[in-house]
């Protein structure tokens, strides 16, 4: 019976909620409820601080769709960033990833999904009026399609490729093919037969 | 040499059953419903994937058991023999699990030990059957040969059904949309085109290499239902869309090829053909892709009940030819008699209810 349950009710609650979290889990939750309570001055006040703080901040930047505590988003906002690439992403995560190793030195568009007939998912749907607008007000020179090497992903690719089409602006997608540091022996045939064909002249 | 000190623990009606001292050529011999079958079919899942019933793992423990199974042979091959074997366990009945050598390895990593391939009387029908069925039989062979075939395969299902989805749906489809799409299914429907055409090319180079005989040989062709080159494929697809508009699915495409199999010779189609001259014909095709599938691993083939529709005269060609192909056979059937022109002693094992005695 619950009442017989060693936790709280409030206690309990927080440990489902955090268990929800990706990655964690049941036990893991526990785990970390437990250091919480046995730090309730310290690293408690800290983290409720922190998620009181996020969700009264949160907000969608208007430009790009990055999820952030400022509209522009820090990456938009930023003038260091060079202003006339755009690099096209299917979800906010994706930007994160891509932002992380620090390569890309333009700013971003999420889309907010990929075009899915299967999921009802359609270009309405996308982010993808909002990119051609940006593109149309001008000062873009290249639109970098970043979707996942899935058949979702490089369908929403061609499609949004051939919106460009008659925009004045060069649109390049991610190469696909062999991992950096993968080596051929361990490799699946397709991603082996993907980089044959995506092979290129050498200097 | 290939798979000898075989063991099965309750497979099918096998409770445990050993076979030993198999050679080149091996016979089960026994009454119909003895558990031949069953012996071929634990061999064929010393192969990747669901073995020559396509059974469901939960299928096949005993019944009265307690709901596994296990299957392991020697892999005489070179100097020391290597152990390989796979097992359900009844705490994990979704999943098979293999051994090699004592030591866990996924199912898929079976191939790179032997190659095996079967033929059974469910194939008879494959000449008179629907297209669909050719079509899944010509897909395997070409996987055998080229395993990215399947991601091909898998990309280009994926986005028909979106296509078709988008073609059944209520609203009009969005043309740009329908661009990428018939885009990824061009890049993929050519590949698997280009797959399938160099597959029959080299199957018919095998066959027209092997002498002429009393064999009724086959002449095979892909009957291509859609062009070959991706460029094509966008242009066929942009063009009917009215017509799969209105039908609600993609009419025509690599998804709906055929394989064509005609004698040669007399240029009859297979499907008129005699059932002996159907299942000559099917037993040519069988060994000329067991051998360039198999390339330099041992070969394992498992013939069930071949012998029934063929002639004296022809079944001493197929042993020939078996003999020729340096496969380890194993063969079925309810007697002897068929088998007295092997051109060498077999072993040979009488089958009874599940049990296994030699001959």
């Amino acid at each position: 019976m619950a009442s017989q349950d060693p936790r709280g009710n409030e206690i309990e609650r927080l440990a489902s909620s955090l268990a929800r979290l990706p990655g964690l889990g049941p036990r893991s939750a526990r785990r970390a409820v437990l250091w919480l309570v046995k730090r309730r001055d310290t690293a408690l006040v800290d983290l409720l601080a922190s998620l009181t703080a996020v969700q009264e901040s949160l907000v969608e930047c208007q430009v790009c769709g990055n999820v952030d505590t400022s509209d522009p988003c820090h990456v938009c906002a930023d003038p260091r960033r060079d202003q006339r690439s755009i690099c096209v992403v299917e979800d906010v995560a994706d930007l994160w990833a891509l932002d992380r190793a620090k390569l890309y030195t333009g700013r971003y568009h999420v889309l907010g999904g990929r075009l899915s007939a299967l999921d009802g998912v359609g270009p309405e749907d996308l982010a993808i009026g909002s990119l051609l607008a940006r593109v149309e007000e001008g000062g873009i020179d290249e639109v970098v399609l970043a979707m996942n090497a899935t058949l979702e992903g490089q369908t929403t690719a061609h499609y949004i490729a051939e919106r460009l089409e008659e925009r004045p602006v060069r649109v390049t997608q991610l190469a696909h093919g062999l991992p950096v540091g993968g080596e051929l022996d361990y490799m699946d045939e397709g991603t082996l037969a993907q980089a044959l064909r995506a092979r290129r002249p050498v200097g | 040499m290939a798979l000898d000190r075989i063991r099965l623990a309750d497979f099918r009606n096998h409770a445990a059953t050993r076979l030993e001292g198999a050679g080149r050529f091996n016979l089960l011999i026994g009454p119909n419903g003895a558990g031949k079958t069953n012996v071929l079919e634990a061999l064929s899942l010393l192969a990747p994937g669901r073995g020559l019933r396509r059974a469901q793992l939960s299928d096949i423990p005993r019944e009265g058991a307690h709901g596994g199974f296990a299957v392991g042979a020697d892999l005489v091959s070179g100097v020391t023999p290597v152990r390989i074997g796979t097992a359900l366990r009844a705490d994990n009945p979704g999943r098979r699990i293999v051994q090699a050598s004592g030591a866990p390895l996924p199912a898929t990593r079976l191939a790179e030990w032997l190659s095996v391939t079967w033929l059974t009387p469910a194939m008879d029908r494959l000449f008179t059957d629907s297209a669909g069925g050719r079509r899944r039989f010509l897909d395997r062979m070409v996987l055998a040969l080229r395993p990215d075939h399947a991601a091909h395969s898998t990309r280009y299902d994926k986005a028909l059904r979106e296509r078709n989805r988008l073609m059944g749906g209520d609203a009009r489809p969005d043309a740009g949309w329908l661009d990428a799409l018939e885009k990824e299914m061009a890049e993929a429907g050519a590949l698997i085109a280009q797959g399938r055409a160099e597959t029959v090319a080299r199957l018919a180079e095998a066959i027209a290499a092997v002498p002429d005989g009393p064999f009724a040989q086959p002449e095979l062709r892909v009957e291509p239902a859609a062009p070959a080159d991706a460029g094509e494929l966008v242009e066929l697809w942009r063009a009917g869309r009215a017509a799969d508009r209105g039908a609600g699915r993609t009419l025509a495409g690599p998804h709906r090829d055929d394989l064509s199999v005609t004698m040669a010779g007399t240029g009859r189609a297979a499907a008129e053909c005699s059932t002996g001259e159907q299942k000559a014909m099917l037993i040519a095709i069988t060994l000329a892709h067991a051998e360039l599938a198999a390339g330099s691993r041992p070969l394992v083939l498992l013939l069930d009940e071949v012998a029934a529709h063929l002639d004296p005269v022809r079944r001493a060609v197929l042993y020939e030819r078996l003999a020729a192909t340096g496969a380890q056979i194993w063969m079925t059937g309810t007697e002897t008699e068929p088998f007295a022109s092997l051109p060498e002693r077999p072993a040979a094992w009488r089958v009874t209810s599940g049990e296994a005695v030699p001959l």
